[in-house]
């Protein structure tokens, strides 16, 4: 099944300006049906289960069981992230339960700027240099 | 679904980008500051959300290429060596060198956008291995695609993406590169962006070989799912020269959910055995000595590793295991004091969490499905079915020009990364020959691209036009299977079978069992011959014939229609260049077994062409220089 949609907890987005499942999967899976106004996985054997639509979801509402052509059932690996870390809960199928917490992100997000700060040193559109080198490299850029 | 309600947009731009993954990020960030300064418009079009498209879509856990030149740890030349042996010969020394010289840069901005990078107490970065370096990368690909985002910004009205909008064709005209066309996979929109120049970063190809799980599984792809090959397609069908089709990647993983095993190879030592425990890259060193110079060297090459493992399947010594617990006790018992190794002991442990967690969260949920824990259980690794990937240890795509001050005299044509279609540039995996790239290379190459293709729209100020009949002749093409689908289907109770039409899920299965059966897939143990692959493209010409009558139910289903049709050329070109390379270079990617063993002629590249004139696939075989 890879992604699955808890019926319940999914509101269809109604509060957002999109369905973020949707405008998040990777591979087009994620799907709003209007008339249930509720999200599915159009195609569980294309999942790549890379948790883009769990992570965004903005009700908790997706979660990811396993391939069940090769994983015994009972192990979930649920994460809640935030804007500088994600915090995972893995279940084993022995309901042992293991907690992690890493950093995702030093800055805030929508903060970047492109430059961070370094300077181009060259006009020259076809020498070698890119742009905010050779500040950006720590050395002088490598020539035979 | 009525293919005639479908509205065309035109877009026009100078330089259009394809693709949102890193090459992608790294060409609108760099194109945009030259852009700029030269009053050029860039367009991004991305076939999925830049936020997490792309292979690095899920994250990740190390950056696998970085030098540290500033602190003299390596030099250029120390990675091309490595990249070039590792490759069995096989590689384009001043394209390895060009990114290896600049992807410093890359990761050093990567780390001032916000990537958590590992650093030990002295602020150094932490490495992996000698190249790779340790980060906290789930959030990898929202930073490096909002700072790609963000440079387009600063063109105004000069810069644009354009998300969810699916390419299938080249613009060509005369020997010229001039755009490309795709539709909207959310509104009934044809589109078509007419562009000085085009860079091709459209990703690698999956699913092109029957995977191991056919199941839900077969999602699970190691490299993923939706990189089906459009830039193969893309430079193939714009008349472009390609080199190394034949090296596909076979990577060996954890097993089924295909976790990364890098860390533990390098980060934690972990050895990997055979069932009785034996380490087969000492009990079978002698055979490394067939594959001299390369397989003598060390580190030993990606292919000759997986060959020994395949040597052991073969004898029946499977399963083949890492040695996760002997790894992680080693590494505690070098520490004496109780307290410390405990709280050793504990950070191990969520490193090793953390490496799947980061880059392959499967992994982790089958390691909590079969209740294992890596300081306690061994875990079983295998060889995954083949991919087409030259950002990593795989070498497969365009033909491309190399840097005026580091190519030997016919490797330069103009401008850096420009294929041999004018106008048509290539990084990431859509440029061939220089493997090892990965992530932060990927990027890299973007950059050297997005430039060189900004210097070539300054020297090429003409907008070349196509013609209202060019553009509605390939709409009618590219929409074909919706209109082959609204015809027929009702003809039948089932619409997934009639008999005027093919479904893409079923071609694409036509295609995989192909290709695993006849050009060494996972199930024929990757070995294959003459007769094989001669039977396999015969197999392969029906394909194009019925790829004639694709159908499509709707948007979805005509963007899988079209992908599946990039996958078959993909494959076609692979099949055409294994049966030409008559030998055996890289043993644990495919073995050839009516040429077992490597040829001191075939010390070259085996490049080839789709002529789009005649429609002749012309083999061609390059010195290396």
């Amino acid at each position: 099944m890879p992604s699955f949609v808890i019926t319940e907890k999914c509101d269809g987005c109604k509060a957002q300006d999109r369905t973020a499942c949707q405008y998040i999967c990777p591979n087009d899976l994620m799907v709003l049906d209007k008339e249930k106004n509720k999200a599915y996985n159009r195609a569980v054997d294309m999942c790549w289960e890379c948790y883009s639509c769990v992570k965004i979801c903005p009700t908790q509402a997706i979660e990811i069981r396993g391939y069940a052509d090769f994983m015994p059932m009972g192990g979930v690996v649920q994460p809640l992230r935030s804007t500088d870390a994600i915090m995972w809960a893995v279940r084993f199928r022995n309901k042992m339960v293991k907690r992690f917490k890493f950093p995702i992100r030093t800055t805030p997000e929508g903060s970047i700027i492109p430059d961070a700060g370094f300077s181009t040193g060259t006009d020259d559109l076809k020498g070698p240099q890119l742009r905010t080198e050779p500040e950006s490299l720590g050395t002088e850029l490598y020539k035979k | 679904m009525n293919a005639d309600s479908f509205e065309t947009v035109i877009v026009e731009t100078d330089l259009l980008i394809l693709g949102g993954g890193m090459a992608a990020c790294g060409a609108a960030f760099e194109a945009s500051h030259w852009a700029k300064k030269h009053n050029q418009r860039v367009t991004l079009v991305d076939k999925a959300a830049m936020e997490r498209s792309g292979a690095v879509a899920m994250g990740l856990s190390a950056i696998n290429l970085y030098l540290g030149l500033k602190n003299g740890k390596n030099t250029v030349e120390d990675y091309v060596s490595y990249v070039k042996n590792d490759l069995m010969g096989i590689a384009r020394k001043d394209l390895v060198a060009n990114i290896a010289r600049h992807v410093d840069s890359s990761v050093h901005l990567f780390e001032k956008w916000g990537l958590p990078i590992w650093k030990d107490d002295d602020g150094n970065y932490v490495n992996e291995g000698r190249w790779q370096i340790m980060i906290h990368g789930e959030s990898y690909k929202n930073i490096v695609s909002e700072a790609a985002k963000n440079a387009l910004r600063e063109l105004g009205e000069n810069g644009s993406y354009h998300e969810r909008i699916f390419i299938t064709e080249p613009l060509v005209f005369e020997d010229r590169c001039v755009g490309a066309v795709g539709f909207s996979v959310r509104e009934n929109m044809f589109y078509v962006f007419k562009a000085k120049a085009v860079l091709d970063s459209m990703g690698g190809a999956v699913h092109i070989f029957r995977p191991r799980s056919v199941g839900e599984g077969l999602g699970r792809s190691w490299y993923p799912p939706f990189n089906s090959g459009a830039s193969t397609y893309f430079t193939l069908k714009s008349g472009a020269e390609m080199t190394c089709q034949e090296v596909r990647f076979v990577p060996v993983r954890f097993k089924d959910s295909y976790g990364p095993v890098g860390a533990w190879f390098l980060l934690f030592k972990s050895k990997a055995t055979n069932a009785k425990g034996e380490d087969y890259m000492q009990t079978r060193a002698g055979e490394l000595e067939k594959w001299a110079p390369y397989g003598s060297t060390k580190p030993t090459p990606t292919n000759l590793r997986n060959y020994l493992m395949l040597l052991e399947l073969e004898e029946g010594n499977g399963p083949i295991f890492m040695r996760t617990d002997e790894a992680i006790q080693e590494l505690v018992a070098q520490i004496p004091d109780e307290k410390e190794a405990k709280r050793k002991m504990k950070e191990l442990e969520s490193e090793a969490w953390e490496d799947f967690l980061d880059m392959t969260i499967s992994q982790a949920l089958n390691w909590a499905s079969h209740n294992i824990m890596p300081e306690e259980t061994p875990s079983e690794i295998s060889a995954c079915e083949p991919y087409f990937i030259s950002s990593h240890s795989g070498a497969s795509g365009a033909w491309i020009s190399g840097p005026e001050d580091l190519a030997p005299g016919e490797h330069f044509w103009g401008y850096d990364n420009m294929t041999t279609v004018q106008g048509l540039f290539a990084a990431g995996d859509a440029s061939g020959a220089s493997s090892h790239k990965f992530s932060s290379g990927s990027f890299t190459e973007g950059r050297i691209a997005g430039k060189a293709a900004i210097a070539f729209c300054m020297d090429h100020p003409e907008q070349v036009d196509v013609s209202d009949e060019q553009i509605a002749t390939l709409k009618e093409q590219v929409l074909q299977p919706l209109k082959i689908f609204e015809e027929h289907h009702g003809y039948t109770n089932d619409e997934d079978v009639n008999p005027h039409y093919l479904k893409p899920k079923m071609f694409m299965f036509r295609l995989q069992k192909i290709m695993d059966e006849y050009a060494g897939g996972a199930s024929v143990g990757f070995k294959t011959s003459e007769a094989l692959l001669t039977k396999g493209l015969e197999y392969l010409q029906f394909m194009k014939e019925d790829a004639e009558k694709l159908a499509a139910g709707d948007l979805n289903e005509l963007m899988r229609c079209w992908e599946n049709v990039h996958r078959m050329w993909q494959a076609e070109s692979h099949l055409r260049t294994v049966l030409f390379r008559e030998e055996t270079r890289w043993p644990g990617y495919y073995f050839r077994t009516d040429h077992p063993s490597m040829k001191e002629d075939w010390e070259a590249f085996a490049n080839c062409r789709w002529d789009p004139d005649t429609g002749e696939w012309i083999m061609i075989k390059r010195e290396i220089l």
